[in-house]
């Protein structure tokens, strides 16, 4: 399995590694930073890559390459979910995944490695077992320590992990018990110059903060379950009671936590909240072209659309804009060539234009590629496939919980061809 | 002092933050002896914050080992957190500290007894991890504990410590017994036990490839189907791995299998969903197509793969490599999905190449335009790489879909009209193609090719543009301008350039002989006298000599009719894409390669299969792959032990034929189990030899007995074994040795009734075909095929199947040297080429006149068959029998004078067993094999034959079988002139 890991910032500095079984020498980076190398682009380095002795697979997350390396014929997915979820841990406990946090937390980080894994094997991944043994590192924390002498590690035996809920730690009490349900939904569209839909699919999430004392069982229902095409839970959820009933039934985790994910695909038909009308060109000969783009609300459920931002990549050859932007502010950025426009709330009665000329640098000729407009919102109170969230019952345990869902919807991979 | 200050101060810094990184500040001079007098402080705290220091310099590579005696005292402690800190530092420093290490060892076996689960577990953990031999021998008692302790948390944790412990001495672990109380772990009630068990197992299994380690059956299965449900994300993806090796018996088993799998395509773990679709693709093959529930278990699969491809960039790229396998075996999944395939801007490379090839293999009629409008978007991207991609594969929709040709053709025009340099020339690159594909159907396009003759720079692309003005030098009015054009530069062309230029010109010079005299001889002779590439000037020399001699046949040659190319030419070769089925979601999925190619040693050979369909049989399994009995590694050619190719022979031999209807009223006496009643009586008989007259013969297996139970005795190394022969006689050709183990009475009754219903015409015994050559070795030509002797004449009869991807032609065949001088008496008749997935059957006439040469074994045969793609080898075994020729029946006398001339030595002495047969009708089998009965005579109830045989190289064999009625054992003694002959008679010995 998993023999060693190597985190490796960005710039290509190894700043830490781990091994689960015998030593390998940090040498093998090579052949990772000389692929980095070739791909520019630090997000283009591919995930799984071969050499004479082993197999590197990395993930790339907040600037800094999580790079396994393994020997034998491994399932790389497994790796890939098990750096992601090291990657998600550490954000988890330190707030923050970088170079500077980690190296700040470097014993905790070895700590917490090897609590994950053993000879290579996941051994507690779950972040609520993962706290019950290493707590996480805050100011108050450090600060009793110092005073008490009291220790991060717990001297407890990890109860969740032999319980039949691995997931939830025993005797949990609270005094306000809450139980609240977000249904994220972000839409993944690509339209084309006129505007037509050529691909549209929705990623839901629906993120969970339980607190609540003791032992809950909770059932949580949908309006329209027949709706989500495909759906992955939390190993909480039972799945034979989704497969008879669409309902959810669960014993929840303690705290923060992904209760299910669900795709509602292109073939239902996914509503475009805004239409964009654009207009990007460069002209044949000279070095300037124009800009003209204009957004406009589509399907929007009478909700208002907010957050909205618009990010053009301009071609490489563009030297700079100049542009007015009827709502918001505009920047672009001379060494990624990216104008960021900033709309904030959208509208319906003005619509935000942005409009201006762009500049080539002299004698470069016209970009070959269009560039594509991807644009960024958010709709507060609601889930723009229409799910619904009906009721949530708790069985189990005597009091009354508190209980909220909120929606809200958001553009994923939202692009516009030009 | 100046030290001291400068570290208050960083303390100072850093101290409201209260971090880690304050450890990062003592890095000065005197810094380990200042390390060493915390870690001997009587104050835990301190001793706890030194240690820390301590794993802080460890991890930026600073060496502190020299502290190791003073870290390793701090190990006694029951604070847990210095506990561990202390482990981690023995982990990192124990190896290069061995006998420093064994300091630690009594603590670790204390704390192995701890009370608390914790921090047994611990212990037995962290032992493991230390990768020391003399720890190790330590180890093992407590080890053995733990791996039966109350409490599940040990033993799931010594469960991978014995895994640890295999990986440093993998012996000591086989001695101890741990790999069986590991294997009883399977059983274990807790399911992470179970989870930890299978994925150790697993691990030490892949150093042991042979090994039967994870014995899989039903109630294995059923016990890991249940811990399935219930242990973690990890545990689920190795037990899902785990289940993938198993071949379920039958379709009911595969389905309720499939049926409690399927929940896990529900996983939020993306590993646990491609696992599960692994084991359901498997299992999916032995499910009859009819069924109702393969339809739904195909459209339960879509919408998780679908979902693969929302998550990070790194998880669809696996995902992607997969699901390219999976639309390549099962285009149905998918086929409506092609939406989510679409290349989105700011995916990252590796995902969009990806994704362009899935699109490819989806793209059919009906969703063509789409594909193409999506191409047709990618072509202005930014990226090189994948604008090339795109316009590649808008050609190949172009090959792929007939009715798209002409928008694709027209798609490539529009990209080249737009001038941009690498997009034109991969234009012309496929447009070549499609002139392949469709020819005579879009060459009004070729005048906008030759506008932009100028802009090709790459070898690639110039090669195509002068291959479209060679085939089409009539249609192009300045043909002959244009090639003189590129001819300027010759010498600096690259080679592909180079011949394609030669071999154009050459085109032209056909076409139009009169115009251009001057311009091919003038590549002529820059090809053949001013290059000093072989190849090129080969190529020169042999248009040159063409053209002088015999300008009808260069035209013959040159502008011959050419093989349409095929619609897909990057499909995996399927024995490949079976076995990299099996491996969905591994490394080997991603490479695209059988691990066996790049996993280093440790795996082995191991080739996984496909198990067979049970219902509505599907023709891409190969026949070695057909068996559901789950014997799929067995390799193509099972050489028999000698037992079987006797049995093979007797029952061959004596077999009535079908023909002479019911055994005459004699046999029926002779009953199942009448051999212990009479079989002690046979033996006592004294042995009468019988004796062969030709000299310098290799000896035959000639009516040898069958030994009573099987054996694995060799009966002479010459006689070798049959593969042909052993599988032949009837028995299910996957487990010929099966057979013969079970019990030697119904064994060989199967046999019997089972030869008898076969009826050949001649009474000829042909075995059935075996696979010589597999599809993995042949690129894509598997031959199956027997040998028989029909009318007189020895018939090598085979069937040629391409399993490749693209049209065989050319066959021919050729023998190597042997034993019997076979050799072809023919050519091998394969008159139309053999399109991907057909099968011809050929039969090719053999005779005896070829050179000689023994080979062992005897009747071994090697064969070389070539056709338009390569030369393949392979070996195969004829049975000796096809070899009695029918003039075989030796005159009496001359067949009493030559028993008698045989000296004792020659002689063989056999006892068949369990035949039920009566001496006639053994005597007419035989003879339908070209046995003859000379004589006959009975003494003391006893039938005794005397019987000749001649191969037909003339070699005689003499043999004489004793049969008494109502006993099925029969003796056979046997006999000839030869030097071999001794083998004979040492093996009659052991019987």
């Amino acid at each position: 399995m998993i023999n060693s890991l190597f985190l490796i910032s960005h710039s290509g500095d190894i700043f830490l590694e781990k091994h689960w079984k015998s030593v390998i020498s940090r040498s093998v980076c090579d052949y990772f930073l000389e692929a980095k190398e070739k791909a520019g682009d630090p997000e283009n380095v591919a995930p799984v890559l071969q050499t004479p002795h082993h197999y590197l697979i990395s993930i790339y997350r907040g600037k800094l390459f999580f790079l396994s390396v393994t020997q034998t014929e491994v399932p790389p997915l497994f790796v890939i979910e098990f750096l992601h979820r090291v990657a998600d841990t550490f954000q988890d406990y330190f707030g923050d995944c970088s170079e500077v946090v980690i190296k700040e937390n470097t014993v905790t980080v070895y700590e917490l490695l090897e609590e994950m894994l053993d000879n290579g094997f996941p051994l507690a991944t779950e972040s609520n077992v993962l706290k019950e043994m290493i707590r996480p590192p805050t100011i108050l924390r450090s600060v009793v320590n110092t005073l008490t002498g009291g220790s991060n590690v717990g001297g407890t035996l990890p109860t969740g992990q032999l319980s039949n809920v691995p997931w939830r730690r025993a005797g949990v009490k609270y005094t306000n018990n809450e139980a609240y349900f977000d249904v994220i939904e972000e839409i993944d569209a690509i339209l084309d110059k006129s505007g037509t839909t050529v691909f549209a699919e929705i990623q839901g999430v629906v993120e969970a903060c339980v607190k609540l004392t003791g032992m809950p069982d909770l059932t949580l229902s949908f309006m329209n379950p027949r709706l989500l095409d495909d759906v992955s839970f939390h190993p909480c959820v039972r799945f034979k009671r989704w497969e008879s009933e669409r309902v959810l039934s669960f014993i929840p985790p303690d705290g923060n936590f992904r209760l299910m994910s669900y795709h509602v695909s292109s073939q239902n038909l996914v509503a475009i909240p805004v239409y964009v009308k654009q207009n990007i060109s460069f002209l044949e000969t000279g070095s300037c072209g124009r800009l003209d783009i204009t957004i406009g609300p589509k399907q929007t459920m009478g909700k208002s659309v907010e957050n909205l931002t618009v990010t053009i990549p301009m071609p490489k050859s563009v030297l700079s804009v100049n542009l007015t932007a009827t709502q918001g502010t505009y920047t672009f950025d001379l060494t990624t060539k990216v104008v960021l426009w900033d709309v904030g709330k959208l509208n319906p009665q003005k619509l935000p234009n942005l409009r201006g000329s762009i500049s080539i640098q002299t004698g470069s000729p016209k970009p070959e590629e269009n560039p594509s407009i991807n644009i960024g919102l958010q709709i507060q109170q609601l889930a723009i496939s229409g799910l619904k969230v009906s009721r949530l019952d708790m069985y189990g345990e005597k009091y009354k919980p508190f209980k909220g869902v909120k929606y809200v919807t958001k553009a994923g991979k939202f692009q516009v061809r030009t | 002092m100046q030290e001291w200050a400068s570290q208050l101060c960083e303390n100072r810094q850093f101290g409201s933050k209260m971090t880690d990184s304050k450890y990062f500040t003592t890095t000065k001079k005197g810094e380990i002896f200042e390390l060493k007098a915390e870690l001997n402080s009587d104050k835990k705290e301190k001793k706890k914050e030194a240690v820390k220091k301590v794993i802080a310099s460890m991890t930026v590579g600073k060496d502190v080992s020299a502290l190791f005696p003073d870290v390793v005292n701090c190990m006694q402690t029951d604070n847990l957190e210095l506990k561990k800190l202390v482990y981690l530092y023995l982990m990192n420093y124990a190896k290069s500290q061995p006998d420093m290490a064994i300091m630690a060892v009594n603590t670790f076996v204390k704390d192995c007894e701890d009370p608390n689960p914790l921090i047994r577990a611990l212990a037995v953990r962290t032992m493991g991890c230390i990768r020391v031999d003399k720890i190790t021998e330590y180890l093992c008692e407590p080890l053995r504990k733990c791996l039966k302790d109350e409490d599940p948390y040990v033993r799931k944790t010594a469960a991978v410590c014995v895994a640890k412990l295999h990986d440093i001495n993998a012996q000591l672990v086989e001695d101890q017994g741990f790999l069986d109380t590991l294997k009883d772990l399977i059983s274990d009630s807790n399911p992470m036990v179970v989870a930890n068990a299978v994925a150790a197992l697993s691990e030490i299994a892949e150093s042991h490839p042979n090994s039967n380690l994870l014995d899989l059956n039903p109630q294995t299965i059923n016990k890991l189907l249940t811990a399935l449900n219930e242990c973690t994300e990890w545990g689920q993806i190795f037990i899902l791995d785990c289940l993938a090796n198993y071949t379920p018996r039958d379709d009911r088993e595969s389905q309720s299998i499939c049926e409690r799998v399927t929940p896990r395509l529900s996983h939020a773990n993306s590993a646990v969903v491609l696992s599960a679709v692994k084991v359901l693709m498997k299992f999916m093959e032995m499910l009859p197509k009819d069924l109702d529930y393969y339809g739904t278990l195909l459209k339960k699969l879509a919408p998780p793969l679908v979902t693969l491809l929302s998550a990070e960039p790194e998880l669809q790229y696996v995902a992607l490599r997969n699901i390219n396998l999976i639309v390549q075996r099962r285009p149905e999944i998918l086929k409506h999905e092609m939406k989510v395939f679409f290349v989105k801007y700011n995916d990252p490379i590796y995902v969009k190449l990806e994704k362009l090839d899935i699109m490819i293999r989806l793209a059919s009629q009906a969703n063509i335009a789409q594909v193409l409008a999506e191409l047709k978007e990618y072509a202005t991207e930014v990226d090189v790489d994948f604008v090339r991609k795109a316009v590649r594969a808008i050609g190949r929709c172009a090959i792929k879909v007939e009715q798209s040709a002409e928008r694709c053709v027209s798609t490539l025009l529009d990209l080249i009209q737009t001038k941009v340099n690498y997009v034109v020339q991969e234009a012309i690159v496929v447009i070549k193609d499609i002139f392949r594909k469709y020819p005579n159907k879009y060459e009004s396009v070729i005048a906008t090719l030759c506008e932009n003759l100028d802009s090709l720079d790459e070898p690639e692309a110039r090669a195509a543009m002068i291959w479209i003005v060679g085939e089409y030098a009539e249609r192009i009015d300045n043909a002959d301008e244009l090639l003189e054009s590129f001819l300027e530069g010759f010498h600096d062309e690259s080679t592909q350039v180079q011949l394609q230029l030669l071999t154009a010109i050459v085109k032209l010079f056909l076409k139009k002989p009169t115009e251009t005299q001057e311009l091919v001889q003038q590549v002529l002779s820059l090809a053949t006298q001013d290059s000093d590439n072989p190849d090129l000037r080969d190529r020169g020399y042999i248009y040159w000599r063409l053209l002088s001699t015999d300008p009808v046949a260069a035209k013959e040659v040159v502008l011959a009719e050419k093989p349409l190319i095929s619609e897909e030419t990057d499909l995996i070769e399927p024995t490949l894409l079976e076995e990299l089925i099996c491996h969905i979601g591994t490394l080997a999925s991603v490479y695209h390669k059988p691990p066996s190619a790049f996993v280093e040693g440790s795996r082995g050979v191991q080739h996984k299969r496909l198990p067979g369909s049970a219902g509505s049989g599907e023709s891409v399994e190969s026949p070695d792959t057909g068996s559901a009995a789950g014997v799929s590694d067995a390799p193509p050619a099972v050489i028999p032990s000698q037992g079987d190719l006797l049995g093979d022979l007797l029952n061959l031999d004596l077999t009535p034929p079908a023909t002479t209807g019911p055994p005459p009223p004699a046999t029926s006496g002779m009953q199942l189990g009448a051999m212990d009643l009479l079989g002690g009586g046979l033996d006592s008989l004294p042995p009468i030899p019988l004796r062969t007259d030709t000299p310098q013969s290799p000896q035959i297996p000639h009516q040898s007995p069958s030994p009573p139970d099987y054996s694995p005795t060799e009966l002479g190394g010459d006689l070798g074994g049959s593969s042909a022969m052993g599988a032949g006689f009837g028995a299910p050709p996957a487990a010929p040795a099966a057979s013969f183990s079970a019990p030697v009475s119904g064994g060989l009754d199967d046999l019997f009734d089972l030869g008898g219903g076969v009826g050949m015409p001649m009474g000829a015994y042909s075995p059935p075909k075996t696979v010589w050559l597999p599809a993995m070795k042949g690129k894509g030509l598997e031959i199956s095929g027997t040998f028989a002797r029909r009318a007189g004449v020895i018939q090598m009869e085979m069937t040629l199947t391409n399993k490749a991807m693209s049209v065989m032609t050319d066959f021919a065949i050729q023998f190597n040297r042997n034993s019997f001088g076979l050799a072809p008496a023919g050519p091998l008749q394969v008159l139309t080429p053999l399109s991907p997935n057909q099968s011809i059957e050929v039969t090719l006439p053999l005779n005896t006149v070829g050179p000689v040469m023994k080979m062992d074994p005897l009747n071994n045969l090697q064969v070389a068959v070539k056709n338009n793609i390569d030369v393949f080898y392979f070996s195969c075994q004829y049975p000796i029998s096809m070899l009695f020729v029918e003039d075989g029946k030796m005159e009496r006398q001359v067949f009493l004078a030559t028993w008698k001339d045989i000296s004792n030595d020659n002689e063989a002495q056999f006892q068949i067993k369990d035949c039920h047969l009566s001496s006639d009708a053994a005597s007419n089998k035989l003879q339908g094999s070209n046995i003859f009965t000379i004589a006959k005579r009975t003494v003391d109830g006893q039938d005794m034959l005397y019987q000749s045989t001649k191969l037909s190289n003339g070699i005689w064999v003499l043999a004489e079988l004793r049969v008494q009625t109502g006993n099925p054992t029969f003796t056979v003694s046997l006999a000839q002139q030869t030097v071999w002959s001794n083998h004979c008679s040492d093996c009659a010995a052991n019987y």
